[in-house]
């Protein structure tokens, strides 16, 4: 059986090693707050990251994460749900229903790893998530929000 | 059932895991959870009336029973009780009852339906009166233990203070004298200035913590002690039949616990893990019968729908004047034929239910828009008693009105049935959920009309050929065999969903042409198409007579001041009138739907043939804005909504089989074309409109009369991806 490590904690994984990870997360290691929306890798409703990069979990199969890799879920983004993306997401309230805000908000923490300070366009590409409320023009608010809040915060510690 | 079942539904989920922290419990009651207020020990809370129970640490629980599906309802409604209540709203939390508690309680909270954006509109009297009542009675039992008249104490922020001595005392401990009273006869609800939460743009009640850690519990992740998951596939055509199926093959796979025929169109996997269930399920052999609309095709229901515009008869829903006659005394006429097709819902969590089944009692635990509704399906499916069925209400990911239907849980019962005893969730997968909607229904308008000389409009025909939901979900409301709910906002002034113009000789009027398709309400219903058809049009008479197309309807709308002032606001935020840069373009629409009055300004830039949205300003008049921030937000995403419907989405048949099987062949939009949304709300007071759905039906005309102004290019037919622009 394959061993995982997920927010932080090595775990051994006994589903079958073709098991998208996302089914792995959700039904093996009871972490729900990663969602199915679609399979395909359409909508982003199951982003997590490896290593601190979006991957779509529900086409990536577990036994493709690398031994040492980090996989990182809502449930690890943070210790107290004070990331700066979910500061921001709190600040603007953003979420309406809430299904597809977990990979909203790990696609934004993706893109600001890779870009602290994103661009419209950075956004457009980085986030292609689907939200069918409709919190898109929030969503863009608040990955700038929490560049900022990110900056700010580096700024104190620095 | 077994005690320890019953006790683990009342009181929580198990989270089964494999992680060391193994057991990991959520404590989930049949309440909603939010980490708003301080959280108080439960049974501490006293019911002081129907929809307030008051803890002694002064925790306000306010009592919700239309369905949360991001709207934003549950925040809504909270604040009106609460204001009513004059609580600290710091302390206040809500609970969802279950239909059955409603009806063995004689129906004490009304309706649990949520759809028509009448979450708001249709309860904001009762809940009033319930806080209010319950303030009545709090004050009540203060001024007897102080022995004062009630007359002489206020009560403000959950504290109630006898103005001529001073004396205070909270709500938390009087709650339980304030219960034993009788209730006043009528209560006095306040005066709309005194309002001090009701018009506050608070933050949602539901959103801070847990969904943005992933905590919050939807139906796709409720966790049963023992639980088994289900996928299920029903007959790809509608109206077909599940003939036959191979178990033998798939019985050994991994986890699978049971194949079981659902019903006659359906059959579902039972294993220990969904993947394991939806894989064996996948390798299952089936056969159909693909019934009578085995060869149905879309285009062939078109060529109906086509023909159905020009038919001698139709069921007229709105008349004025003459307006054949005024046509053909006119001395210009346009003619213009539009189309909006089939529509899935595809709300981001696909449809799903859990259920136990024992001899004698079934429980549910599902997202619905219409917790009455499930209970009935629950009952009917399960053949058990009324009163040994309930279903607990989880938070909806997504409705839109697909969750209005009840079909998700009749599965879920009839599976759990089979498996007596064992906790059972049903999950679709997303196709299944493509496959099986309830379709927005195609309609095409063909719309005529007739200007004078002097470019006015004098008459105007507006035939709407297609599908009706009425005749698919409730026949019985039919009236002479037509649908009066097919004219949403073209109907005449005075009814719901009035026209926005005054014209002298107007017809509008319905062929109905039914596919086999289920039809249902999909957020926004007929005002989605409607708007398409007038507004679009108005945008070409305008253009026509060689008038502004503000000006041109501003004369038609000297009736109509409360729309007008939307549209103009819209207009003059976005700058109409003013110059726009080359090859960009602004349009207007403006509709009547769900009690309120909305419009949008777009402005758009067409180059090399590529749209881009650049800005659209839209305005409100919801009479009373309970939450504006909320507002704005269900504005935001009804474009989101509207303009995915307008740019990508359309539903297909071939061998009556739907096409579009995913977001990859639904598309939805994506930020990159997301446009800057401003939004006006502009409440004039007097009357309750709902906001979840109406500006849905501005968001596409908007758009495709700015495309025309930017290009001279008309579309009428969405969706618009893929077409030429540049031409």
């Amino acid at each position: 059986m394959a061993n995982l490590k997920v927010n932080g904690t090595e775990v051994e994984v006994q589903s079958d090693s073709t098991t998208p990870l996302l089914w792995v997360l959700r039904e093996e290691l009871g972490l729900t707050g990663t969602k199915y929306g679609c399979g395909v890798a359409q909508c982003g409703a199951c982003t997590v990251h490896i290593d601190g990069k979006a991957v779509r979990a529900c086409v990536f199969p577990v036994n493709a994460v690398q031994p040492g890799q980090e996989v990182t879920t809502i449930e690890g983004l943070s210790e107290n749900g004070d990331h700066p993306v979910q500061q921001a997401w709190a600040e603007l309230d953003v979420p309406q229903c809430g299904y597809c805000q977990p990979g909203m908000i790990m696609a934004s923490a993706a893109l600001l790893n890779d870009k602290p300070k994103p661009t419209d366009a950075d956004i457009n590409t980085g986030i292609t998530n689907i939200c069918r409320c409709g919190t898109l023009q929030r969503v863009r608010k608040g990955v700038h929000r929490a560049a900022e809040l990110a900056y700010n915060a580096g700024g104190e510690t620095s | 059932m077994t005690n320890k079942l019953l006790d683990l539904s009342r009181r929580k989920f198990v989270i089964g895991s494999a992680t060391g922290s193994a057991g990991l419990s959520l404590g989930f009651g049949l309440a909603t959870r939010n980490s708003h207020a301080a959280h108080h020990a439960d049974g501490a809370k006293t019911e002081v009336d129907a929809w307030v129970l008051i803890a002694p640490d002064d925790t306000v629980t306010i009592r919700i029973v239309r369905s949360e599906m991001g709207q934003g309802t549950l925040t809504g409604l909270a604040q009106m009780v609460a204001d009513e209540l004059d609580a600290d709203w710091s302390k206040v939390t809500t609970e969802q009852p279950t239909p059955g508690q409603n009806v063995a309680r004689d129906r004490v909270w009304g309706s649990f339906s949520t759809g028509g954006s009448q979450g708001i509109r249709a309860s904001q009297q009762y809940v009033r009166e319930g806080g209010a009542t319950a303030r009545a009675l709090l004050i009540e039992a203060a001024a007897n233990e102080w022995g004062v008249p009630a007359s002489e104490c206020t009560a403000s922020e959950s504290v109630i203070t006898h103005k001529p001595s001073g004396r205070k005392t909270t709500y938390g401990k009087v709650a339980a004298k304030a219960a034993a009273l009788p209730p006043p006869m009528d209560v006095k609800l306040k005066d709309p200035k005194d309002w001090k939460l009701i018009g506050a743009p608070v933050k949602r009640i539901d959103t801070t913590h847990d969904k943005i850690t992933g905590k919050q519990i939807f139906g796709a992740d409720v966790q049963l002690d023992g639980m088994l998951n289900a996928a299920v596939k029903a007959c790809p055509v509608n109206g077909g039949k599940l003939v036959s199926y191979d178990q033998s093959k798939v019985s050994n796979m991994p986890g699978v616990r049971a194949v079981v025929k659902v019903d006659d169109t359906a059959v579902a996997v039972v294993a220990e893990t969904w993947w394991q269930a939806k894989t064996a399920l996948d390798a299952l052999p089936i056969t159909w019968d693909k019934g009578e609309h085995a060869k149905a095709s879309s285009s062939e229901y078109e060529a109906i729908i086509d023909a159905g515009l020009t038919a001698d008869e139709a069921f007229v829903g709105n008349e004025a004047g003459d307006a054949e006659k005024a046509l053909a005394g006119a001395s210009k006429t346009v003619e213009a034929v539009y189309g909006y097709p089939f529509q899935n819902h595809a709300p981001m969590e696909p449809m799903n239910a859990t259920a136990v089944w024992t001899e004698d009692k079934c429980e549910v635990w599902c997202p619905t828009q219409n917790g009455e509704a499930a209970l009935g399906a629950c009952i009917a499916a399960s053949g058990l008693d009324a009163a040994n069925c309930d279903v607990h209400k989880i938070n909806l990911g997504g409705g839109f009105g697909r969750r209005g239907n009840s079909d998700y849980v009749e599965q879920v019962v009839a599976i759990a049935k089979q498996l007596p005893g064992t906790p059972i969730k049903l999950l679709w997968s997303r196709e299944e959920d493509m496959l099986h909607g309830m379709y927005h229904p195609y309609t095409k308008a063909r719309v005529v009309g007739g200007l004078d000389d002097d470019g006015k409009l004098v008459g105007m025909h507006l035939r709407i050929s297609g599908q009706s939901i009425i005749a698919g979900l409730f026949p019985q409301a039919l009236r002479g065999g037509g649908d009066q709910l097919q004219f949403q906002g073209l109907n005449a002034p005075g009814q719901e969903h009035p026209i926005s113009y005054t014209i002298p000789n107007l017809k509008v009027d319905h062929a109905m042409r039914n596919s086999h398709l289920r039809p249902g309400f999909w957020r926004g219903v007929n005002v989605n198409q409607n708007c398409v058809y007038m507004e679009c049009f108005m945008d070409e008479l305008a253009h026509a007579a060689g008038r502004d197309a503000l000006e041109f309807r501003e004369e038609l709308m000297k009736d109509n001041q409360k729309a007008l002032a939307v549209l103009k606001a819209a207009a003059d935020g976005a700058g109409w009138g003013t110059k726009t840069k080359p090859g960009s373009g602004r349009g207007l629409a403006v509709f009547s739907a769900f009690g309120s009055f909305v419009a949008a300004c777009a402005e758009v830039t067409v180059s090399n043939g590529e749209l881009e949205i650049d800005r659209i300003v839209a305005a409100t008049d919801p009479g009373y804005a309970v939450n504006p921030q909320q507002i704005e937000a269900q504005v935001e995403g009804s474009f989101v909504y509207g303009l995915s419907a307008m740019l990508y989405s359309e539903c297909t048949f071939e061998n009556g089989e739907i096409q579009e099987t995913n977001f990859h062949n639904y598309q939805s939009l994506r930020l990159a074309k997301m446009p800057e949304v401003e939004t006006i709300v502009m409440p004039s007071g007097g009357f309750w409109g709902g906001v979840g759905e109406p500006t849905i039906s501005v968001a596409a005309p908007a758009v495709l009369n700015a495309i025309f102004n930017a290009t001279g290019k008309r579309i009428r037919q969405l969706p618009i991806d893929g077409i030429d622009l540049s031409a």
